[in-house]
């Protein structure tokens, strides 16, 4: 039987840099096909190529076994491939069914006919387990929702072979769960998909076969069940990866953030936060779990003087810090890498040196007298550059220009270097490859080792596991219960996030 | 990657010397399709302001307010910030600074004259902060609430001439010589134009634009605050603060070029029925110039070029001064639509490498 997408020996090459060198792909029918490697790895140059975005320098696509030229996305679509974008290309205003029959309406005497337009997505809906209202509007439905709109705008389309860009990026882990299912009853239906990832789990999940580059190379292909997670990282980094675990002894000092009956109202006057209580102490990493929109960003924004404290109070290090301004948090000892690194964690116009000194320009020896020491920042720089390994060609060009691991690590590097008591880190490997996680999740381990106080807050339930000392679970603006790493696992975490605590009777 | 990076940072050079070139083009051949002999009017102008002495120090005399209301553009705009109230900074600085020559007429000059040059920038400094006051704390956006200023500006000063300070001819009285910057040295230098001492203010404020934004803590943190407000405000840096800080110096560099009309070139200040103009070509030079001191420099040296030397144009080859005009307004459109600049330049190179 012919391959459902066959991709022989592309090649594509940008100025200074071969994207795909090589690269074979086959993707048989009815299967999960994943593309693994690391960012910049080339999996979206080539699947651009397929998608009729780029023109491949060499080779040659084949699908459902016939030569295919694909000049640009119309011709894709013909061939009935359909791609979801990371970020999603939809009409916020619009509602779930006008965006999915959006280019090609049903029509009616030549008008729209929405009523037709709502059965067929109501329909396809149902057809392939994708749970949508199709009269909600788009700006008011949840990221996976959106998601699944992006599904059926492509299936609407009579795709029946589907490219899913790092789905899973913008998802909960329940949600995850949910787009697994949906794989699977899209394959079940007939249906051939592209997996583009580097999260191994989501492989082993739902894929029955995996196509791996690494630095444009195709490394190897191979069938899911004939190998194992240590193999495929092992292949995608090209050396031996070491999984952080935090195996440093659990010797808790002095508390160092309190916080009490804490209250954080967001724009629309709802308590976010709603009587929140938590100490963290010198030497462990506190892990808070929960469910995205429990209230983690507010209470991470209210330590940092970013979101008013209507109630309650922080103390950092046994200072009052309640609502005082974010620069006296800093000074007081709070080092922070945020949830969003390129919108609040860079400037994104500067320079990696100066983005390496955003909190403390002001200060001696950067600066004198309020005139910037350009020598000193640029050594600072460079030392910062070697010691965390940031992978860029001198401090001198724009943070804009590194990838999304190296952004982070100049992050990293510029907290972890003023010495905090207290580091907070916000989906500190989010999106990033191995190899990155690797390195961040190292180098949080070897801050709670110098006995400061480490607060970590993912959506990652393996992250959290592996790092924690402590796991406080949030839930409505609460800590409902903290649960040691080592007697718990992801399904007790799951039930405490949904908001049932253990001992109570289960509903 | 970085080759790329060349490439692009070559381009935005290219793009105004390129809307520079087709600008004239252009005006060329509206010229040449309205009768007029476009090399004449072009090579008079160039002969007027590199070979007559008068016509090469009125250029630099136009220079002073055009680099200075371009680097207060430049300035806010390397901030975040749109500032389209230079012209009525420039006004509330050409008052003042008279104000000011005329009210203390008895100090000696190198107290009036100072004094005088620091009132028109207060003056410019403090119609700038009102803006950036409301834009920091009511969220009121700067564009808007600048156009108001202007015209409140515009309206005041005529006002308060005619109400404190009038005299005959629509204006104010001539500002005591001790607080002039008039030179008959320089005067006599270029055959009588009205050269004065203020270019040597507009060469410190170039000096200063570029010490303060790339030099100092505190340009560092209007950059910052400039590129990203949420970053900043993550770090530490007080966003509201820096917007009223950037609007008051940028309104300063604005009252300083009007101070130098004021104590400069005309001695006195007239009733203004209208806009001056010069705020607004501000906006031209600092988008011309990159936003970048010596690039306002040199489109300030070219819009004076060309104004200047568009009498010449006028009395040679009887070419309309008009035409100067639009030959700015299509340079501007040309720097305005410098993607489509960019891609025809794109498609020209493409051709001659296949060729």
């Amino acid at each position: 039987m012919p391959y459902a997408i066959e991709m022989r020996h592309i090649r594509k090459e940008f100025p200074g840099i071969v994207a795909n060198d090589d690269i074979t792909l086959q993707v048989e029918e009815g299967e999960i096909h994943a593309l693994f490697g690391e960012n910049g790895a080339g999996k979206s140059t080539l699947m651009n190529i397929l998608f009729g975005l780029y023109q491949p320098d060499q080779g040659e696509i084949y699908v459902h076994g016939k030569k295919a030229e694909i000049h640009n996305p119309n011709d894709a679509n013909q061939l009935g491939i359909g791609m979801v974008h990371q970020h999603f290309m939809l009409v916020e205003n619009f509602t779930v069914a006008e965006n999915i029959v959006l280019g090609k309406e049903p029509k009616r005497f030549g008008r729209l006919d929405m009523k037709e337009a709502v059965r067929i997505v109501r329909e396809l809906s149902e057809r392939y387990g994708l749970k949508v209202d199709p009269l909600k509007k788009v700006e008011d439905i949840t990221v996976g929702m959106q998601q699944r709109v992006e599904i059926l705008k492509t299936l609407y389309r009579g795709s029946d072979i589907l490219i899913l860009d790092e789905p899973t990026a913008v998802l909960t882990p329940l949600e995850i769960q949910e787009l697994i299912e949906i794989m699977k009853k899209l394959v079940q239906e007939g249906k051939s998909i592209i997996l583009i990832t580097h999260k191994l789990k989501e492989i082993f999940e739902s894929c029955s076969s995996c196509t791996v580059i690494r630095r444009g190379k195709m490394i190897d292909r191979v069938k899911i069940d004939e190998t194992s997670p240590e193999e495929l990282a092992n292949m995608m980094v090209g050396r031996k990866v070491n999984t952080q675990i935090n195996n440093a002894p659990y010797e808790p000092k002095e508390a160092v953030l309190e916080i009490k009956d804490l209250v954080v109202q967001d724009a629309r006057k709802v308590h976010t936060v709603n009587g929140l209580n938590l100490t963290v102490h010198g030497g462990e990493i506190l892990g808070i779990a929960g469910v995205d929109g429990n209230g983690q960003q507010e209470l991470v924004q209210a330590i940092a003087g970013l979101a008013k404290v209507t109630q309650g109070s922080i103390a950092l290090d046994g200072k009052d810090i309640t609502n005082r301004h974010t620069r006296k948090i800093i000074e007081a000892g709070l080092g922070y890498i945020p949830e969003d690194r390129q919108k609040h964690g860079l400037v994104m116009n500067f320079t990696v040196g100066e983005n390496t000194v955003l909190q403390t320009y002001y200060q001696r020896p950067f600066s004198n007298l309020g005139v910037l020491n350009h020598s000193v920042i640029s050594k600072k720089a460079k030392q910062l550059i070697q010691e965390f390994d940031v992978r860029t060609p001198s401090e001198k060009v724009l943070a804009r220009s590194l990838s999304g691991g190296n952004q982070q690590k100049v992050i990293v590097a510029r907290e972890v270097d003023r010495s905090p008591k207290l580091l907070i880190a916000a989906q500190p490997t989010r999106g990033l490859d191995i190899g990155a996680i690797e390195f961040i999740h190292g180098k949080l381990i070897e801050e709670k080792k110098k006995g400061r106080a480490v607060l970590l807050v993912s959506f990652e339930l393996d992250e959290i596991l592996h790092l924690s000392d402590r796991i406080a679970v949030i839930y409505e603006g609460k800590i409902i219960d903290i649960v040691n790493p080592k007697e718990t696992d992801e399904r007790e975490l799951g039930l405490l996030m949904a908001g049932r605590k253990k001992g109570a009777e289960q509903a | 990657m970085n080759q790329l990076l060349k490439k692009i940072s070559w381009m935005t050079l290219l793009i105004p010397v390129i809307s520079v070139i087709l600008g004239l083009l252009c005006g060329a051949i509206i010229m040449w399709a309205t009768g007029y002999d476009p090399l004449l009017a072009y090579s008079s102008i160039v002969q007027s302001i590199f070979l007559q002495p008068y016509y090469a120090g009125e250029t630099i005399r136009a220079m002073i307010p055009l680099v200075l209301s371009g680097l207060a553009v430049a300035f806010a705009f390397r901030t975040g910030l749109f500032n389209i109230g230079v012209e009525g900074q420039l006004m509330a600085g050409w008052f003042a600074s008279v104000a000011c020559a005329i009210g203390f007429d008895s100090l000696p000059k190198f107290i009036l004259l100072p004094l005088s040059i620091l009132a028109g920038a207060v003056a410019g400094g403090l119609w700038g902060l009102i803006p950036g006051f409301l834009k920091a704390r009511f969220k009121v956006h700067e564009v808007i609430s600048t156009i108001m200023m202007n015209y409140i500006s515009l309206y005041t000063t005529s006002y308060l001439i005619k109400t404190f300070l009038f005299t005959q001819g629509e204006r104010t009285p001539t500002i005591p010589p001790a607080a002039s910057l008039a030179s008959n040295f320089l005067a006599n230098l270029t055959q009588g134009s009205r050269l004065h001492w203020g270019f040597i203010v507009a060469i410190l404020a170039v000096i200063a634009m570029w010490f303060i934004l790339w030099r100092t803590t505190m340009g560092f943190e209007l950059r910052s605050v400039g590129f990203s407000q949420d970053a900043s405000q993550y770090a530490g840096m007080n966003v509201s603060r820096n917007i009223i800080l950037s609007m008051t110096i940028s309104g300063i560099f604005a009252g300083l070029a009007g101070a130098m009309e004021g104590l400069g070139t005309y001695q006195y200040m007239m009733i203004n029925a209208t806009f001056t103009g010069i705020g607004f070509n501000g906006i031209a030079v600092a988008l011309l110039g990159l936003n970048t001191p010596i690039g306002v420099v040199l489109s300030g040296a070219l819009f004076a070029g060309l104004q200047t030397g568009g009498l010449t144009m006028q009395s040679v080859a009887g070419v309309p001064i008009e035409l100067i005009q639009i030959i700015i307004a299509l340079i501007i459109f040309f720097v305005g639509s410098g993607y489509v600049v960019q891609w025809a330049w794109g498609r020209f190179m493409g051709r001659r490498h296949k060729a």
